[in-house]
């Protein structure tokens, strides 16, 4: 079977999300779009349900920090065609002050320990999940330890601050 | 055992409490997080009528290190050390998954001696985990009589690995480029002699088990699990194919050079715990099959090629950084982490022993990531463990959970 290419893929997204969604990049023939929270279910059940696209595996779900950002997190969805054997990256970007999404636990049952980590470690709210608990991280933790701002060792610590190696 | 549930209704992944109220004989039971039966630290606390668990609830993250942040102040070549202890059983895999993840990122092409050198190192980490899997899961069903024979050839496994980097189980293999040194001889005709030795080991071991009766018993419809239901939790590895559905990142992305090899992807029918068995013994024949045509083409290849050149990345020879400038600088260099990557962002995956291990990795041009997160194929499969545990005697989960072989390590990251 040819493989499906990634315009194929934009060509076969527009006929129902026109102007909702914009590929970011396609590095390593992977292509990346990027929705918005709203439209993300929408996109999700689209790939995972459109007889010639078949985005039916869910590899993984996870978060990225960019503080510096306005909307400071980005959402990562990892699907996968497995008969077409092509992969997707989807990105949601969110606001930091209440980073909520829906839950796609509603499409994969996998998703449900992919979200849990992504709380645990980001505090995104995955809105509709069954069971939003901490998973690796201790119940009664308070920071989110992947967020950007909380320190790994020492923040005090200066020989491996960037400009040291003339950045 | 011929009554236990076969088929497990996934309804719902809510934790049923009830309180040890005598009136409705429920039993609140704490399997782990040090039970000798779970093979590491997992917890589950299951309610238990009578022999048959009635829900169930895991705990994880007894052995989280946080890896994914310590990568991220750490240089790259540094990170291989922590994927070593992802998956113990295997830890080659990760590191060689690890490094092309990097080369990718890079663009570095290896020399094809080298990609069939990591292909060995791959195929015997795969073997050694499988028989771990499987001789555990034999003892689990009560014949220690297989296990040993299996694990004498995994010491063999780990001797090899011994020759070629000095280290047993968290290898640190390779590095970004290639191999921090050659096969040597001894490293050649070990990995010859193990081609030449297991196939009777595993005969025997597939005969003591493959047809017996006790063993067919107590494995072959627990814990079915249908193609669709695994497909939506995200399974990937022999689990996976052993419901039927033929997806192996070797065969399907293949990378260092898997689509030159002839081997087979072995599915099973079923996806119980038998199947599960077949088709990791079968992936033993297939990895041994890959081994013996990866040892021929490297006897066509270059001789004395072990990595690729990428003095920014690749160490210079010691002899050379005390006497020569230059590779002291490149050595200086590398060392501290101070040549920057590329700003790029990409996901790799290689075919661990567990299933698919995948790196995503964004890059920001500095001395480390700027986010790395691993898919560990074992915290992705385990999450199914609890719901499809309703229903099912205990003894048959225990043994359901041999057979996903699911690693401390790889769960908590």
């Amino acid at each position: 079977m040819a493989k499906l290419s990634n315009d194929s893929i934009i060509g076969r997204l527009n006929t129902r999300f026109e102007g909702r969604f914009d590929q970011i990049e396609a590095s390593y023939g992977l292509l990346t779009i990027e929705t918005g929270k709203e439209d993300i279910l929408d996109v999700l059940e689209f790939l995972k349900t459109d007889g010639e696209l078949q985005f039916g595996y869910l590899t993984d779900i996870t978060a990225v920090h960019y503080p510096d950002l306005a909307k400071e997190f980005a959402v990562v969805y990892h699907l996968h065609s497995l008969v077409n054997n092509v992969r997707i990256r989807i990105k949601v970007f969110l606001d930091g002050a209440y980073p909520a999404i829906p839950t796609a636990t509603v499409l994969w049952n996998g998703a449900n320990w992919m979200e849990r980590e992504t709380y645990d470690f980001f505090g995104i709210q995955f809105i509709g999940h069954p069971d939003l608990r901490r998973i690796l991280n201790v119940d009664d933790m308070e920071a989110f330890p992947m967020r950007k701002e909380y320190p790994l060792e020492d923040p005090n610590r200066m020989d491996k601050k960037d400009y040291f190696f003339g950045r | 055992m011929s009554d236990s549930v076969s088929k497990i209704k996934l309804t719902s992944n809510k934790p049923i409490y009830i309180d040890n109220d005598p009136q409705d004989e429920l039993f609140t039971l704490n399997l782990g997080p040090t039970h000798p039966a779970t093979h590491g630290v997992f917890q589950n606390v299951l309610q238990v009528d009578g022999e048959r668990i009635v829900s169930g609830v895991s705990t994880i993250g007894y052995i989280h290190r946080a890896f994914e942040k310590i990568a991220e102040r750490r240089a790259y070549y540094q990170i291989t050390t922590l994927t070593d202890r992802l998956n113990y059983c295997s830890s080659p895999i990760n590191n060689m998954g690890w490094h092309m993840t990097v080369e990718k990122l890079l663009e570095i092409e290896l020399p094809k001696r080298v990609q069939y050198m990591r292909v060995i190192i791959m195929e015997l980490s795969r073997i050694a985990d499988h028989i771990i899997c499987n001789g555990i899961l034999g003892v689990d069903t009560g014949t220690f009589a297989g296990f040993i024979p299996m694990m004498v050839k995994r010491e063999f496994i780990y001797e090899i690995f011994e020759e070629i980097c000095g280290a047993r189980l968290t290898t640190n293999i390779g590095r970004i480029g290639g191999f921090e040194r050659d096969f040597n001889e001894v490293a050649f005709a070990k990995i010859r002699q193990f081609v030449k030795e297991f196939p009777a080991v595993l005969k025997e071991f597939e005969a003591l088990l493959d047809r017996n009766r006790i063993f067919i018993d107590r494995t072959s419809g627990v814990a079915a699990v249908d193609p669709e239901t695994a497909l939506s939790y995200s399974w990937s590895g022999p689990i996976l194919r052993a419901t039927g559905v033929d997806y192996d990142v070797r065969a399907n992305e293949p990378y260092s050079s898997y689509e030159e090899f002839d081997f087979e992807v072995p599915v099973g029918t079923n996806g119980d715990v038998y199947d599960r068995f077949l088709v990791r013994n079968h992936e033993m024949w297939q990895s041994l099959r890959i081994i013996e045509q990866a040892l021929a083409k490297i006897e066509k290849e270059p001789k004395g090629v072990f990595h690729a050149d990428v003095p920014d990345f690749y160490l210079p020879p010691k002899e050379q950084v005390y006497n020569n400038m230059e590779a002291l600088i490149y050595h200086f260099k590398i060392v501290m982490g101070e040549i920057d990557a590329p700003k790029k962002e990409l996901y790799h995956s290689v075919e661990g022993a567990n299933g698919e291990l995948g790196f995503y990795l964004i890059s920001d041009g500095g001395r480390s990531p700027y986010r790395l997160h691993f898919r560990r194929p074992s915290f992705i499969n385990y999450q199914m463990y609890a719901p499809m545990s309703s229903g099912m005697l205990l003894s048959d989960a225990i043994i359901n959970m041999s057979s996903l072989n699911v690693i401390a390590g790889e769960l908590d990251a």
